[in-house]
């Protein structure tokens, strides 16, 4: 539209100058420019609010401890040292970081790691194989109550999860799954509700002649799902994936109902214990944002690899 | 799959002129009556395909089917007949009836939370949907660019235990940076969490800025699909920005809005691991949300019943918020579609 303008501008400029419409153009323009100014003022607001804790917890965790008592507010880190990362990866022993101002609490991150990897892709393998299967079925074979069901599945996006958290745990309880992978991983491997709402859109999508011609060549339904529609929507089963795999990694409650213990706990819940533990009076922040910092390490990764990627299907989605 | 019976051979045949005269499943009945062959065969080789699609459908849904029916819809049957009654997890339970119903009604302690839930949506969701409606606007209007819009999805993707762990810290009342800011420029510090007054808009702040870039984004879509001539034609006519947004964006926006703001409402109603990590509903009863209520009803006093009651009774009230919203938004549909 400004180029527009401009060619207009050039066009009329020498029948015009410094008449009326000439003024009001101009007029027009500075308020774009104007607009434009404040737009990009706003951009850099909101990226620094948003990377601004980040890099907080970056500097802190750089930080000692008691450097840090006594000078809070420096930009930069204070009494610079890898410590704090050190010992969250169990790179120190305990003695040594008490000796540095830390408190002695263990935060076995490799193992907490492991178990997070462990069951988000469990999760997100499960959800969306079976996801996708049931989509195909929606979305390209006729079978009796086909709607009804669908229609059924989607209702239960309604309804809150805290509703079927007392019953799941109970069901948990009483097949004696506390504290166990698959404990944590069972309500979510065999579907989503949402999984199959978003898989379902995209192979409504999908053009049908090539898999009648595939069937014509005698293919049959699972041949036409797994050789023609999976491979066709790789883009959008991947990008689900990567929904799935991260809502999974974030995923708090119910893996802190059911799975607390050592053996098992997952990175939100071992950082949720691991801040219960510090004193109330004053918190190893140094260990507990080295902690934070490395528990969100992956996303972030995912994020910077992936992230234009996520934004668009889930703008994709909310149009729907 | 593949059984080697003579019905499959003779379905795929048929299926296969069904397909070469390009018609789809849909138009079957049509094609079977271009068929030669008597009347009978046709309904046969009907009833054999339909049979066939059929139980393939079924055994592609088999396994969601099963999640479903165990993880969701026996535990929403079993999360209501568990309310009726004294469940706690150890001993028997007894039926009761309605009585956990009756008890939640005269008990302070839900209201209380109830109204704690409302206030939290009430500070959260009009700043939230207002900075996403200005963001969006700024990245429809004026910046090009995939790359900027994604760090609005950052905060979304991070873990709520690890964004409410950064902001407890930025919000520190002795050594937060947030404090020593408001220090350095002649203000009075601020307890922030650690009080009664501030612990509420502390924790609306801190999942306004985590949820505000993926309500943009969800809002920039909408505005994307609003044709471009509409705001070139408002600009030839002299309209302001403010004017095209008023006339132009919002009226055209409502199908989003509603998504929006009925998820965005159902979600924060639902606000508990933000508060788990930081208040643990303190201080006093500030951030006593109704999840907190529930968890610390089932899994702090083994109450599974009243717990139960009170998820049940949360529930009839997201279903009622969600009725009444789309009624009022969808009052007239957007005039694009």
């Amino acid at each position: 539209m400004a180029e527009l303008v401009e060619i207009a501008e050039v066009v009329d400029e020498p029948a015009l100058t410094g008449s009326k419409t000439e003024k009001r153009r101009r007029f027009r323009r500075d308020t774009r420019t104007r607009d434009k100014a404040i737009a990009w003022i706003i951009v850099a607001l909101v990226t620094i609010i948003t990377l601004f804790p980040f890099y907080w917890a970056l500097r802190t965790a750089l930080s000692t401890q008691r450097e840090l008592l006594s000078n809070p507010a420096s930009l930069l880190p204070v009494g610079f040292t890898w410590d704090s990362f050190r010992q969250a990866l169990g790179m120190e022993t305990a003695e040594a970081a008490i000796a540095s101002g830390a408190s002695a609490r263990t935060f076995n991150f490799w193992r907490y790691l492991g178990n997070t990897i462990l069951v988000s892709s469990v999760v997100a393998i499960g959800q969306i194989t079976f996801s996708s299967m049931a989509a195909y079925a929606f979305s390209r074979l006729r079978f009796p109550w086909r709607d009804q069901i669908f229609m059924i599945f989607l209702a239960a996006m309604m309804v809150p999860g805290i509703v079927l958290l007392i019953p799941n745990f109970v069901l948990i309880y009483d097949l004696g799954w506390m504290n166990t992978y698959q404990g944590i991983i069972a309500p979510a491997f065999f579907m989503s509700p949402y999984a199959i709402f978003f898989l379902r859109q995209f192979f409504l999508g999908i053009n049908r002649e090539i898999e009648e011609a595939a069937y014509l060549d005698g293919a049959g339904y699972f041949e036409v799902f797994w050789r023609l529609i999976v491979p066709m929507s790789q883009g959008p089963i991947i990008t689900l994936s990567i929904i799935v795999f991260i809502t999974q990694w974030n995923d708090y409650l119910w893996p802190f109902l059911v799975g607390r213990d050592e053996s098992v706990r997952v990175l939100t819940v071992a950082l949720s214990v691991f801040r219960a533990q510090t004193p109330q009076g004053s918190p190893d922040w140094p260990g507990l944002m080295a902690g934070t910092l490395l528990a969100s390490l992956p996303v972030m990764v995912i994020f910077l690899l992936l992230g234009k990627r996520i934004s668009r299907s889930l703008q994709f989605t909310g149009i729907k | 799959m593949v059984p080697g019976n003579a019905s499959y051979l003779q379905c795929k045949e048929f299926h296969a002129v069904v397909t070469a005269t390009g018609i789809s499943s849909r138009g079957l009945v049509m094609a079977t009556n271009s068929l030669p062959g008597t009347g009978v065969h046709k309904r046969q080789f009907l009833r054999e395909w339909r049979k066939r699609e059929t139980l393939a459908a079924w055994l592609f849904i088999l396994p969601a089917l099963f999640g479903f029916v165990v993880f969701f819809a026996f535990p929403a049957v079993r999360g209501f007949y568990i309310s009726l009654t004294d469940s706690d997890l150890l001993s028997e339970a007894n039926y009761i009836g309605f009585e956990n119903y009756r008890d939640l009604a005269q008990d302070d302690n839900f209201r209380h939370s109830l109204w704690v839930t409302l206030y939290y949506v009430l500070l959260n969701i009009p700043l939230q949907t207002f900075l996403a409606l200005v963001f969006a606007l700024v990245f429809d209007r004026f910046i090009r660019g995939a790359g900027w819009r994604s760090i609005l999805l950052l905060p979304w993707l991070m873990p709520n235990v690890v964004v409410a762990l950064l902001f407890l810290w930025l919000l520190d009342p002795g050594l937060g940076i947030v404090n020593e800011g408001l220090a350095a420029i002649g203000l009075p510090r601020m307890s922030f969490m650690g009080s009664v007054e501030q612990a509420m808009p502390s924790i609306a702040g801190i999942n306004i800025w985590r949820h505000v870039g993926y309500t943009t984004l969800l809002v920039l879509a909408g505005m994307q699909r609003i044709p471009r001539d509409l705001y070139e034609a408002g600009a030839l006519d002299g309209a302001s920005e403010f004017g095209m947004f008023k006339d132009i964006t919002l009226p055209l926006l409502k199908p989003i809005m509603t998504f929006v703001l009925v998820t965005s409402i159902v979600g924060s109603f639902q606000i508990y691991d933000t508060i788990a990590v930081t208040t643990q509903g303190g201080p006093v009863k500030a951030t006593r949300v109704i999840y907190w209520f529930i968890y610390e009803h089932a899994f702090e006093r083994y109450n599974f019943g009243y717990a139960s009651a009170a998820s049940i009774v949360l529930f009839l009230i997201l279903i009622i918020i969600s009725l009444i919203q789309m009624r009022i938004l969808r009052a007239n549909e957007s005039d694009l579609s």
